[in-house]
Parts: structure tokens; C-alpha cells; sequence
């Protein structure tokens, strides 16, 4: 791919609209042209300028108790009602109903996905199942990079939280890349990384956790929580490193954050 | 909104009108459907105060306005230099013009895709490629003209 070629497709391979073969061709370009690193490097620091907390206008708590207060005035429900015997059901009234399933559809959408999720047995099932649908050729990555700064924003935009993203090259487990899954009819971060032949999956949803250690059709299983953030690595890599792999990055996520 | 007892007016009613209007919620993504409401009810808003006061001084604060797509790249770490302080980066995102602005913060800060953002401003993906690629060099542009006068705080106490 020329310069000319590639530079109009710059913000749209910041911004992962662009389908993966493309996307592979501009990372093949970058490295050959100084003009487009830097201009992509700009541009990265411009969103990274935008995503910072310290810009947000945090909405006041008053407004929250404010909004309620117009909410009930809105869908008619008073305190005191001077006909109770008069009115009918509020859930029977479709316009009510509609409100209030508004109204809580508001609140609960921006605080759902910050619930702490318990993982069913089933999920066991699952994450098998995914890892293995993972090792068929093609279904591995949907971004392929052994570079954190660049699989982390990846994930930005697809889901609604952003998963820890750590290089673990150092200490003999590189990371390839990460993938969009689905587990529980819910969009969760998979980051691929590799221990010699092996690969494994490293599934990232939001939710708190308890550590749990499983084994089953030969592959290995380890829950741990990270950030606040429910991580479940699946590998046919033995357990004892596995572990090893799963205390690593929750060593370096740690650290990471201190520093 | 460019105030803070504007802005909650605006939530609060782009509410009343998403609890309205929920019966044309069709399914899909709430939060585009609820964006474009909010979006609606701004402008609506606008327009409102703009016929009953006098008309808001919006050109003096575009300073971004005629800088154009070709300008000059600037160097990406005096970028992240002076994105450092918060406060310069959010006059540069007022100085930006609406509709660079409108792409930016939809992809930047709530990280909506290219078609969600297309359907909630209403122009086709090609339009907002273009938008943020602009709208991301007049950002660069104006973080870099601007003055800062506390910014260059933690350079200098380095370089002592």
C-alpha cells in the first residue's frame, strides 16, 4: 500500500473501522513511512486529550433528584393522591409502564455493566467452547498486535468497559492480539497470548469475582479478579504455569497502575 | 451549552422527551436513539434563547474555524504535553467548530462507532470519517496556538 493509499484511511484504522485486511495493509505500511506514524501519533494523542476523566463535566447529584422529581410529575404519580380508589394500576396504564421502564432503562443501562456477575456452570461450557472455536484458523484475532497500546484502544467503542491490557513478553507469555467474544449473550475482551506452542484466552467482562481453579476435556481453567474486572484464562497449557501466567498479570496490572 | 444550569435544563428535558417519544423507541441501540433525542433538544434549545437574547458571540469562540484540514502536523508529544492540562483541552474543544466538535466528542468520549454517530447527526460514514480527520487536526492546531499559562509548569520544573 502507497502513502496515498493509505493516508486517507489513517483516522478510520485509529477509530477500527476498517475490515482486517485493510487494516493489516496500513500496519504494514507504517513502518515504512514516517509521515503517517507521526500523523497517526498526533491523532492518537488527540484522543487520548479527549479520554481523559479530568475533561468530563460530571452531572451534579441534585440533577439526578431533580430528574426523578420531574419524572413522577410527568407519569403523574404523586405522593398523596387525593383519588386512590379512582386511579388505575400504574403498571396497567401503557403510557406509565412505558415511562417508568424509560426512566429505569435510563439509570440501570449506565450502571448494569458495572454489576459484579456470578459465573454459572455452565459458563465453564462456554469458555471452552470459545477457546476451541478460537483455534480454528481465522477465528483467532480480530486485532493482531503484540502491542498493548494498540489492542487496548482496539476494544474501545466495541464495548462498554475497557479491559486491562498487559505485554507480558518479558516474562515468556507475548501477547498476540485480542478478539471480540461473546459469553452470555454479553460482548466480553478476549486477549490472546501464547506460552510456547500454547495459546490462551484471556476472557475480560466487568464484574467482581472469586478465584477458581477448574480443569476439564484437557484444558485448564483459572478465574481471578483484576481491576474490578472478572479474567478467565483457558489453555491447554499445564495449570502449574498457567497460574503462573494469571498471577503475572495481575502482578503487572498492579504495578502498572501504581506507577 | 457552554453553562452549567443550561446543560442540566437540556438533560432534563431531553428525558422528558425520551420518555415521550418512547413508544418510537424501536429496538437497537438505546443509547443512539437516546443521543439523537438529546442531540434534537439542544437545538431546539438553542434556538429558543437564541431568538430571546441577544445572539451568543459563537464566532469569537470558533477560533478553530478557518483552520484547515492540510495544516501542519504537529509534534506528538508537545500534543500530549498540553493535553496534560485539562483545562486548555476543554477551551480547545469549545473554540472547535460544531460540527468537528459534534464528530469528536461522540467517537472520543463516548466511543460510538462511525454509523452510530452517522445516524444520530444525520450525514453519511464518509462524512464522518472526514469530520474527525479534520476535526482531530484543527484539535491538534488549537491546543498548540493557545496560551497556557499554567501549562508548561511541570516542563520547567523538570528541566531544573
Amino acid at each position: 500500500m502507497t502513502c496515498d493509499q493509505a493516508h486517507p484511511l489513517l483516522h478510520a484504522y485509529i477509530d477500527d473501522e476498517l475490515d482486517i485486511a485493510t487494516a493489516l495493509q496500513i500496519e504494514a505500511h507504517l513502518p515504512d513511512c514516517p509521515k503517517c506514524r507521526k500523523e497517526l501519533e498526533a491523532a492518537r494523542a488527540v484522543g487520548r486529550a479527549l479520554a481523559q476523566p479530568a475533561i468530563y463535566y460530571p452531572a451534579p447529584s441534585t440533577l439526578r433528584d431533580q430528574l426523578q422529581r420531574v419524572i413522577r410529575s410527568e407519569i403523574g404519580e404523586t405522593e398523596a393522591s387525593p383519588h386512590p380508589r379512582f386511579r388505575i394500576a400504574w403498571w396497567k396504564r401503557p403510557m406509565a409502564f412505558s415511562s417508568v421502564a424509560a426512566a429505569m432503562l435510563l439509570i440501570v443501562c449506565s450502571v448494569m455493566l458495572f454489576l459484579p456477575t456470578h459465573a454459572p456452570r455452565g459458563q465453564i461450557d462456554d469458555l471452552i467452547g470459545s477457546h476451541v472455536r478460537s483455534l480454528e484458523e481465522n477465528h483467532l484475532l480480530d486485532v493482531a498486535s503484540t502491542d498493548q497500546h494498540t489492542v487496548k484502544p482496539w476494544f474501545a467503542g466495541k464495548l462498554e468497559f475497557s479491559p486491562p491490557v498487559i505485554d507480558l513478553s518479558a516474562e515468556g507469555f507475548p501477547l498476540i492480539g485480542g478478539r471480540l467474544d461473546y459469553l452470555d449473550q454479553k460482548k466480553v475482551a478476549a486477549l490472546i497470548y501464547r506460552r510456547d506452542k500454547h495459546l490462551i484466552n484471556l476472557f475480560i467482562w466487568p464484574g467482581d469475582t472469586t478465584p477458581e481453579v477448574d480443569a476439564r476435556q484437557g484444558f485448564n481453567l483459572i478465574r481471578f479478579e483484576c481491576k474490578g474486572m472478572t479474567c478467565w484464562a483457558v489453555s491447554d497449557l499445564n495449570a502449574v504455569e498457567l497460574q503462573q501466567f494469571a498471577d503475572l498479570f495481575k502482578a503487572q496490572k498492579a504495578a502498572s497502575t501504581r506507577s | 451549552m457552554r453553562n452549567d444550569q443550561d446543560a442540566q435544563d437540556v438533560v432534563q428535558e431531553s428525558c422528558m422527551n425520551a420518555l415521550r417519544s418512547f413508544n418510537s423507541f424501536r429496538g437497537g441501540d438505546f443509547r443512539s436513539w437516546f443521543f439523537t433525542i438529546v442531540r434534537n433538544t439542544s437545538f431546539t434549545w438553542l434556538r429558543r434563547k437564541k431568538s430571546s437574547s441577544a445572539p451568543a458571540s459563537r464566532q469569537s469562540l470558533e477560533v478553530g474555524a478557518e483552520i484547515t484540514a492540510d495544516c501542519e502536523v504537529y509534534d506528538p508529544q508537545a500534543i500530549a504535553i498540553r493535553a496534560a492540562n485539562a483545562d486548555l483541552v476543554r477551551r480547545a474543544i469549545a473554540a472547535l467548530p460544531e460540527t468537528s466538535r459534534e464528530a469528536l466528542v461522540l467517537r472520543e468520549m463516548e466511543g460510538l462507532s462511525y454509523k452510530e454517530i452517522g445516524k444520530i447527526v444525520g450525514v453519511p460514514i464518509g462524512t464522518v470519517m472526514s469530520r474527525l480527520a479534520r476535526g482531530r487536526m484543527q484539535l491538534q492546531a488549537i491546543l498548540m496556538e493557545m496560551d497556557q499559562p499554567n501549562a508548561d509548569k511541570p516542563v520547567q520544573e523538570g528541566a531544573r
